[in-house]
């Protein structure tokens, strides 16, 4: 059974302009987010897409963008008490 | 890693590295290391469960040999080499600070940097003479491969999620199937990752204990087993219920689905212990309001034990749960209190 968050919230984008069809993405992708046919990458399950910044990271056109980070609501507790980033940084034992 | 028991004759052990003899590593894992997996498992020293950051051999490598690239969490150290058994490779353990390869990416711990440094560091391209590693795929969000290409002299294969396909992968001439990249959530996943949820849940509700134990001194109505057990059952649904049926509950917000399971407990506890009747209106009401919020909240806490939620999603979620959840529990708490407290 495939587990499904939120909808219609992922920051996923990607310019197919730019894309130059390389598969990266859909090679490092945890979730199925990216089909690539005919030398272009496409965005086929958005909903699924976790913010890993996987795709991003590693396209080499620049082609996606997407605002990467952890999905846990202790780090984002966290950030807003420090003032930093949400990161998964409880060296305390607590989270990932 | 005990050096002296994985270094067995016949294998090219301290083969030339510059920085470091290699270690060898057996692919069976030992009851110490069980011992082991089942302490962090528990949260016990699970920030210090680490093997030293290096090169690694299995089984009889050579200069032909794959490159595993791998964290330096035991844990993780250990999955990987179960799995290996019969395979003749090389292990490049990254210092990830006892973090494992997907949460070590996130933080970029398992990275760009790390890579780079340790290639170097090992010698790895005077031990080999390919210029191919293969890095797990959960690494990808902490590595970019387009850059160790242009500053180191290898390339990088993505291999699975899962080190219990690497095998397959290797003998299918690098390739992996669209399951084989694909992350999972089982039933099996989640549930070894509740006890962690459940130590840090007993650390919160110690002081909660505290606090009750000196209302007591004043209370008319004193706190016992009753209230104990509601509050104990509404910990287990947070941490350890909601987790094991999340794709069961409706609903896709965690706290939703801790809280719906948090109301089912608090209903049947408050009709298990006679509380239903007249004067424990203000006790029912109380604890209907406060007991859910206690569940919702743990639950939505396993957002970052999940495999699949993106941050924009958990923010969502937080930012119509947390001011209902903070209102609601405090309402329920005043309730309580004053039913205890007055009588």
């Amino acid at each position: 059974m495939t587990l499904v968050y939120l909808k219609g919230v992922a920051t996923l984008s990607l310019d197919a302009e730019k894309c130059v069809g390389c598969g990266k993405c859909a090679e490092v992708c945890p979730h199925g987010v990216f089909d690539v046919a005919d030398q272009r990458a496409r965005i086929v399950q958005k909903d699924l897409c976790m913010e890993c910044g996987a795709c991003a990271l590693n396209c080499p056109s620049e082609a996606i963008e997407v605002n990467a980070g952890v999905g846990c609501a202790a780090a984002i507790i966290n950030g807003w008490f420090t003032g930093k980033e949400p990161a998964c940084d409880c060296s305390g034992g607590e989270c990932c | 890693m005990n050096r002296k028991n994985c270094c067995r004759s016949g294998i090219p052990c301290c083969s030339g590295a510059s920085e470091s003899v290699v270690s060898c590593v057996p692919t069976a894992l030992s009851f110490r290391d069980f011992l082991g997996a089942c302490k962090v498992r528990w949260g016990i020293g699970r920030m210090n469960y680490k093997v030293e950051p290096g090169l690694y051999a299995v089984g009889k490598p050579d200069e032909n040999s794959p490159v595993l690239v791998s964290a330096n969490y035991k844990l993780t150290f250990d999955t990987l080499r179960q799995n290996l058994p019969g395979l003749d490779c090389w292990l490049l353990v990254l210092d990830t600070k006892g973090v494992n390869v997907w949460c070590a990416a996130g933080k970029g711990t398992f990275g760009t940097e790390e890579l780079i440094n340790r290639i170097e560091r090992t010698g790895l391209s005077e031990i080999v003479t390919h210029r191919r590693l293969i890095l797990p795929q959960l690494g990808a969000s902490g590595v970019d491969s387009n850059e160790v290409e242009r500053r180191s002299s290898f390339s990088l294969v993505f291999g699975p999620v899962r080190a219990q396909d690497i095998r397959r992968f290797i003998a299918e001439g690098l390739k992996a199937t669209r399951e084989m990249r694909t992350v999972r959530f089982t039933t099996l996943d989640r549930l070894v990752l509740t006890p962690v949820e459940l130590v840090a849940a007993l650390n919160i509700s110690l002081r909660v204990f505290g606090v009750l134990f000196l209302v007591n001194l004043f209370a008319a109505k004193q706190f016992g087993l009753f209230d104990f057990a509601a509050y104990a059952g509404v910990v287990l649904t947070g941490t350890v219920l909601t987790p094991l049926l999340l794709p069961i509950v409706p609903g896709k917000a965690f706290s939703w689905k801790g809280w719906l399971l948090g109301l089912l407990w608090s209903a049947a506890a408050l009709w298990i212990f006679g509380w239903l009747t007249p004067d424990c209106r203000l006790l029912a009401v109380g604890y209907l309001l406060l007991l859910p919020s206690v569940s919702a909240y743990f639950a939505m806490n396993f957002t970052g034990s999940s495999t699949y939620t993106s941050p924009s999603g958990v923010l969502k979620e937080m930012k119509i749960a947390l001011p209902f959840l903070i209102v609601s529990s405090t309402a329920g708490a005043a309730l309580v209190l004053i039913e205890k407290l007055l009588g």
